[in-house]
């Protein structure tokens, strides 16, 4: 029998949840609503945070021609897809092959070339000048494991950029309680606050490889108009950037 | 004029943009095309500024110094005095639109817009990814948004199956230009007669553009008059304050129609101006609102490819949406009440109009709020309004 290479860094029961979603992560009003509304403070943050350091211009058109950027648990492309169009050379990887199979649909219908694998970070080939990884550190078993596969190929001087959810009471409050529960605005059992993940304990798993951290920002939502924006609180939403 | 106004500005900011015209640019800049004169508001000139097209405008731009309001025979006028604005700017221009055509295709050609006239468009189809514009020759365009700026009977709009509610004033336009002895002093007036509001706007020089209200079979009879009687039905309304008056080059008569669609977005599709509503002319403010819609969308568009995301996607044409829907309501609200209140003259109302428009003078504040309607810096402006780079 052949080995299983995702059995640390990959949760099947996750995987189903997301699988079964599939065919809706594009549409904005749908069950992937909350994760739409994120997008733009999720590319804003990746796109300065790289920009500062490759020392390019965040105002031009394609800020990140000429970069290799690995999008690991990309799922059906709502970053890589973006992140194409800002200029990058773009790898997504994720567990969930529905998920890849409806994210190389709507490239293919986008116009956009993508290379997309089945897989975790090893399924991968290459090396890359940015590793990201969104939404997904909360959903993993084991997170020193997981990140260690991540950064594998990044390059010495690569950029390192996360974004999840902190193991706080307020992150419980909001993201389960209120979005889960009263707003029903993610499907119930989206998340499991015990597998947040605090931004010194991802800082520490990093630390282990030789990469420190950057930057840590809050992404904000905003009631009145059903957005995030970033901001210096990182209780709930938060991305982190390191490099080497 | 909206969908122009929104390819340059695209344009300028990188965006790869085709603009359609049904018709062919010799006929659209005649000057039988379209008699009539548009106040742009101080923020639409900034708009105009910034894509490029104001240098050429500003020697046939009246600035309008004062707006006189007056209803019927009432002494109780109503005054907006650019004096009482902050920075002694203008409440606008009056510009005739032939003018303002000519100067944004100028500015087209120069910063290399394609445009396709005159082109006749046969059909469109949409999907999820885009829309597909098909021609009378057979041939096709694809693109990720298609924007209606296609009037008020606009084909984009029936294609994507939004319906528009609206109805027709009982009442017609008469548009013309005319010739007066004395000076304008660049004072706008706005009377409300009985038939409707009879408003004077100053052109540069010793001319004024009129819009003429009148009922629909009363305005036929009006147009129709030979020189001399036409010439005397004028001078009626007008009166002599401006000494002799004549008038000046052809005269035009629209209809006049409000409506509303009942959403400015479908799938890969968005509408902007007079595609998505019209309004009561009293007020000037069509073309105003239909510049906002330009500024809005390309402000939606351009923040949307800068950070990579599809800007003809379902959200961000929400975000378009839900930005310019209420500024069309408030002010359809506003001018469809004012054309009711006034035009009419049974006496109880007529008294209430006449302490109401003193009162309005009495109290700056509330003057303040439709000063700031007029001039267009109401609500959340979009980044062009203000005079910042996309």
């Amino acid at each position: 029998m052949k080995a299983e290479p995702l059995a640390t860094t990959v949760d099947s029961a996750e995987i189903a949840k997301f699988s079964g979603l599939a065919g809706t992560w594009w549409d904005p009003t749908g069950p992937m609503a909350p994760l739409h509304a994120l997008n733009t403070a999720r590319i804003r943050y990746l796109r300065d945070q790289a920009c500062a350091h490759f020392g390019r211009d965040a105002r031009a058109t394609q800020p990140l021609v000429g970069l290799r950027v690995l999008d690991v648990g990309c799922g059906a492309g709502l970053l890589a897809e973006p992140l194409t169009r800002l200029g990058a050379s773009v790898t997504g990887v994720d567990a969930s092959a529905e998920a890849i199979a409806a994210a190389q649909r709507h490239a293919e219908g986008g116009g956009l070339v993508i290379d997309y694998q089945v897989g975790g970070a090893a399924a991968a080939e290459g090396i890359f000048d940015v590793v990201v990884t969104m939404e997904v550190v909360e959903h993993v078993p084991n997170l020193d494991a997981f990140v260690a596969e991540a950064v594998a190929p990044l390059k010495a001087d690569g950029l390192f950029v996360a974004a999840t959810l902190n193991r706080t009471p307020k992150a419980f409050a909001l993201a389960i309680v209120g979005a889960e529960y009263l707003l029903r605005w993610l499907p119930r059992g989206t998340h499991d606050w015990q597998k947040f993940v605090r931004p010194s304990e991802l800082a520490r798993a990093l630390r282990t490889l030789d990469l420190h951290v950057r930057d840590v920002s809050g992404a904000t939502f905003d009631a009145a108009t059903a957005t995030f924006a970033l901001s210096r609180d990182v209780d709930v939403n938060y991305l982190l950037s390191a490099s080497r | 004029m909206v969908g122009q106004t929104l390819a340059l500005a695209l344009a300028g900011a990188g965006v790869e943009v085709t603009v359609l015209e049904r018709a062919a640019p010799e006929a659209a800049l005649a000057p039988t095309f379209d008699g009539r004169a548009s106040a742009i508001a101080y923020a639409s000139a900034r708009l105009l500024a910034g894509i490029g097209a104001w240098e050429a405008l500003a020697p046939h731009a009246q600035p309008i110094l004062d707006i006189r309001v007056s209803d019927g025979e009432s002494l109780l006028f109503l005054h907006y005095d650019h004096r009482e604005l902050a920075a002694g700017q203008p409440f606008g221009h009056l510009i005739e639109n032939r003018h303002i055509r000519f100067s944004l295709f100028a500015a087209m050609a120069r910063a290399g817009v394609r445009v396709r006239a005159p082109v006749e468009v046969r059909g469109i189809t949409t999907d999820e990814f885009g829309a597909t514009v098909t021609f009378a020759d057979g041939t096709t365009v694809r693109t990720r948004l298609l924007v209606g700026a296609d009037g008020a009977r606009s084909f984009v709009r029936a294609q994507a199956g939004i319906r528009s509610r609206g109805w027709e004033y009982p009442q017609a336009g008469i548009v013309l230009t005319v010739a007066h002895e004395l000076d304008h002093e660049g004072i706008a007036h706005e009377r409300f007669l009985p038939s409707g509001p009879f408003a004077i706007l100053p052109l540069p020089g010793r001319r004024s553009s009129l819009v003429w209200t009148e009922r629909r079979d009363m305005a036929a009879q009006i147009t129709a008059l030979d020189d001399e009687r036409f010439a005397e039905e004028l001078r009626d309304r007008f009166g002599d304050f401006l000494g002799d008056v004549q008038p000046s080059g052809p005269r035009w008569s629209y209809p006049l129609a409000f409506h509303r669609a009942e959403t400015y977005v479908a799938q890969r599709t968005a509408l902007a101006g007079d595609a998505a509503h019209t309004l009561h002319p009293l007020a000037g403010q069509g073309l105003n609102l239909g510049l906002r819609d330009a500024a809005a969308l390309a402000e939606v568009i351009v923040d949307a490819r800068r950070l990579g995301l599809d800007f003809g996607a379902a959200d961000q044409l929400a975000r378009y949406e839900k930005w310019r829907r209420l500024d069309a309501v408030a002010l359809i609200a506003v001018t469809d009440g004012l054309n009711r209140l006034f035009s009419n003259d049974v006496a109880p109302i007529r008294l209430g109009r006449d302490v109401g428009l003193g009162l309005v003078n009495l109290l700056p504040p509330l003057k303040r709020v439709f000063v700031g309607h007029a001039r267009g810096t109401s609500g959340k402006l979009p980044r062009l309004l203000l005079g910042e780079a996309l």
